[in-house]
């Protein structure tokens, strides 16, 4: 690398099956790796949990891929589950996010709540990415931020996450918005 | 009774039990590099892979999933390293005071420009 790098983050939640590893695929210059996060991370903070944690061996998968920008700029976009359960692991992975992308499937609109209200509450900056399932009604967009319950200012992005121009507008969309919060 | 004798978080034996990193300040995304004498220093088998694997600078994640360990455990190995100067970190875009508009800008142009 020509001069010292820089890392940044962009966190990418949502439910089961809606598209989070697909996205993260489409912008990586590598194939989206996976790996765990202990569940002892849930301890951190809490005082007498060692008992707890000696217990439970029990770890969480997520994904992550990685795009080198501009030479020394490293993004990285991790995927993590979006049930209420993983909490524990977006308290650590969004400490130093730029920001999240939250992914929606219209047919399940529902599996987006607890991911959207984690975000909004901790106050990090949030693009929605609507993926379109084939079999999925097609929604107006106000209707869908209406369902939603996300404010104004949140960007609602139309996406296909399998197309890389598509979650390139997601992204660009949360980049916009820390931009103009900065 | 306890019939597991073993108070060790299974994933955490190669840390002696230790699930807290002597340095606080690695995130998932942080990116490490292996200082030069690292590579002739005598480690063991994680450590050594670890050092490896940052020849050239990579994340904590990546060091995890190289090594084969969740990312608590790669966050005490690297952490130790980082102690004994066998490794460095470089900065996050949000570490303050490198949050600037034009970092933010640049990232935004180079994502744009993928
Ligand atoms: N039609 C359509 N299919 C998608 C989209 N995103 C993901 N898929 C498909 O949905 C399935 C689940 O995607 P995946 O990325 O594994 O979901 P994850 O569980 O959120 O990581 C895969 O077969 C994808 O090819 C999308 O935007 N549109
Ligand atoms: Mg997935």
């Amino acid at each position: 690398m020509p001069s010292d790098p820089v890392s940044a983050k962009i966190v990418v939640s949502g439910g089961f099956g809606v598209g989070k590893t697909t996205f993260v695929g489409a912008l990586s210059e590598i194939t989206p790796l996976t790996t765990e996060a202990a569940l002892t991370e849930v301890s951190r903070g809490v005082d007498d949990t060692s008992a707890v944690a000696a217990k439970s061996t029990t770890t969480v998968a997520f994904d992550f891929g990685r795009v080198t920008l501009d030479g020394n700029i490293v993004l990285y976009l991790f995927g993590t589950p979006g049930q209420e359960r993983f909490t524990f692991l977006w308290d650590d992975l969004v400490d130093g996010t730029l920001g999240a992308v939250v992914l929606v499937d219209t047919r399940r609109i529902g599996d987006a709540y607890p991911a959207l209200d984690y975000f909004e509450s901790a106050g990090i900056p949030l693009a929605v990415g609507l993926n379109e399932f084939p079999d999925g009604e097609r929604y107006a967009l106000e209707e869908v931020r209406e369902a939603l319950g996300v404010a104004a200012g949140v960007p609602l992005v139309p996406c296909d996450a399998r197309d890389r121009t598509a979650v390139k507008r997601v992204v660009l969309a949360l980049l916009d918005l820390v931009i103009d919060g900065a | 009774m306890n019939d597991d004798p073993d108070p060790i978080l299974r994933p955490f034996i190669v840390t002696g039990g230790r699930t807290h990193p002597v340095d606080q300040r690695l995130r998932v995304e942080t990116l490490v590099s292996a200082a030069p004498a690292a590579l002739a220093a005598p480690l063991g088998f994680e450590r050594r892979r670890i050092v490896e694997l940052c020849r050239l600078p990579v994340s904590v994640a990546e060091i995890a999933r190289g090594v084969g360990v969740p990312v608590g455990v790669a966050r005490v190995l690297v952490a130790d390293l980082l102690a004994e100067r066998l490794v460095t970190i470089h900065a996050s875009v949000t570490d303050t005071p490198n949050v600037t508009r034009e970092l933010l800008e640049r990232i935004r142009d180079g994502v744009r420009a993928l």
